[in-house]
């Protein structure tokens, strides 16, 4: 247990301080949703309908761009084969690691959210229903998209492929955070998607660290 | 029979060496090379009784002629499900117990598997237009279905980004074990969601509801078109062993060129 | 012909591209057969040989 809190640490540490790899999460974020009002134009009222789907759009479109990070620093100074080796299980390894990221990477984007709601003309009712379910959904984010990581941490241009194998995963999360988001705002079904969209973070709290370490065990030897 | 239980342990190996016999890619391509004209033969046969049967179908009295576009639609739509069940078969063959041909299993049947689910999209799509008026529609069977097709595609760019074979093999075989998840999701999004598109009316616990008129030419349809798959994947399968045999020659050639 | 009804050239369209594509399979995976088998007699013209001992433009 100790090695694992100290390896979520440690990730965290790296992450705040070097490169300001939680930082560039969320100016990405906020460049997205700056950029969107300027594509869709500035009509108001559009904005307020598309509010939870920009903001949904930008935190996936974020957090893939940090997953990059999650295995690829490690294996170039050779701690991910430090990592692997390790009498720690593998699986656990990767879920602690998802976690550290998580807390780094998510985390920012979600405090960010009510900032960004109003740009997007959403009220603090509406923002916080978009923030909850980004809470309930970003986890589900990344622990698939360590999956993607994984996979790619030993190819040379695995960035690009990266999002390529990541997003349909990522598709259904979108799908059911959106969905959610809507539900709170408008009032109608929110308890369904919502479940669904808890029920993708818990499964993927599984799938992902199993088939993240099995890529790492077959792609590293 | 009864010599076979009492012929004993000399027997039973005789048996094993032939399974792992199929495990040499000699033996394999000496195999190909024997059936192959056979299963030509055989999907040729059966895909012109299919389309005869198809052309010969009663009209729907609710879709008049256009529900012959089943008789295409639904075969490569199973197919498309029915390819990465073989993909995840082979996955396991390769992450559990290293065969050799479930590697070259594996990466020969994913551009099939695309070309199919290609089809049922673009068919279904065809079919929607003067079924439901619309080309497209975001619901749950459609939207899965195109995951699916971008998950081939994002396998498809695995296999080709890893230059080991055997590395991208392990590579693709997880890959294809996680997005096993979607089959059942794809199967039973009709069940779940209010879906736009129709619930299953053949592969049900109460058996098929479609009329026999419809039924016979979809399942030789369906017959044809996993007899093509068969066959075209094993004749990738015999491409790619003699692509591995091309690279581990060039290989030597250029270590002998070397030395 | 069979009349199709008002919508033939959807029916159509959906059995021509299903012929498209098998086709473009079929030819596709018998070029790239073509193209082994020529490497594989070029490397056996250049005289690189096989762990079996067998030339590498034999099949088997």
């Amino acid at each position: 247990m100790t090695a694992l809190a100290a390896l979520i640490r440690r990730d965290i540490q790296i992450a705040l301080r070097v490169g300001g790899g939680a930082l560039i999460g969320v100016l990405f974020f906020l460049t997205v949703v700056v950029l969107m009002p300027f594509a869709v134009g500035p009509d108001l009222a559009l904005l307020t309908r598309l509010g939870p789907a920009i903001l949904w759009l930008g935190a996936l479109l974020a957090s893939l761009l940090t997953l990059d990070r999650l295995f690829m620093a490690d294996h170039e100074d050779g701690s991910l084969d430090l990592i692997v080796m390790s009498r720690t299980p593998l699986e656990l390894a990767c879920a602690a690691k998802a976690l550290a990221h998580w807390i780094a990477a998510g985390l920012p984007l979600i405090v960010a959210t009510p900032v960004l709601g109003l740009l997007l003309n959403l009220d603090a009712p509406s923002t916080s229903a978009v923030a909850l379910t980004l809470l309930a959904g970003t986890p589900a984010l990344t622990f698939t998209g360590m999956i993607g990581a994984a996979l790619a941490v030993t190819m040379h241009r695995g960035g690009l492929l990266l999002a390529v194998l990541v997003l349909p995963l990522s598709i259904p999360v979108l799908i059911f955070g959106v969905a959610a988001s809507q539900g709170a705002i408008t009032g109608l079904s929110f308890g369904a998607p919502f479940s669904i969209l808890c029920a993708l973070s818990l499964i993927s709290f599984v799938i992902g660290p199993f088939a993240a370490a099995a890529s790492l065990r077959h792609g590293l030897d | 029979m009864p010599e076979r239980l009492l012929a004993g342990p000399a027997t039973t190996i005789r048996d094993a060496m032939t399974l792992i016999d199929l495990a040499n890619p000699t033996k394999f391509l000496s195999l190909t090379a024997r059936v192959l004209p056979w299963l030509v033969a055989a999907t040729a046969i059966l895909l012109a009784i299919g389309l005869y049967q198809s052309a010969a179908a009663p009209d729907d009295y609710q879709q008049g002629a256009t529900v012959k576009i089943m008789f295409i639609h639904v075969p490569n739509a199973w197919l498309s499900m029915f390819v990465w069940g073989v993909m995840s078969l082979a996955a396991l063959g390769t992450l559990v117990w290293r065969h050799p041909l479930a590697d070259v299993a594996a990466k020969a049947a994913a551009p099939i598997g695309a070309a199919f689910t290609f089809l049922a999209l673009v068919t279904g799509s065809l079919w929607g237009r003067p079924m439901w008026g619309t080309y497209w529609e975001w619901d749950a069977r459609l939207t899965s279905v195109l995951i699916l097709f971008l998950m081939y595609l994002g396998l498809i760019a695995l296999w080709r980004a890893v230059e080991d074979p055997s590395r991208a093999a392990r590579a693709a075989a997880v890959l294809t074990l996680v997005g096993a998840i979607n089959l059942p999701i794809i199967k039973f999004s009709v069940d779940w969601w209010n879906t736009l598109h129709q619930p299953a009316s053949v592969m049900r616990l109460g058996g098929p509801t479609l009329d026999r008129a419809f039924l016979i030419p979809l399942l030789v349809m369906a017959a044809a078109f996993s007899l093509l798959f068969l066959t075209l994947l094993l004749a990738a399968m015999r491409n790619e062993i003699l692509r591995r045999r091309v690279r581990s020659l060039q290989m030597i050639q250029a270590s002998q060129r070397v030395a | 012909m069979m009349s199709l009804g008002p919508y033939a050239s959807f029916i159509v369209t959906s059995y021509a591209l299903v012929t498209a594509v098998v086709l473009i399979l079929i030819v596709w995976i018998a070029l790239d057969y073509r193209n082994q088998r020529q490497r594989l007699r070029e490397l056996d013209q250049s005289g690189v040989t096989r762990r079996s001992g067998r030339s590498p433009a034999d099949l088997r």
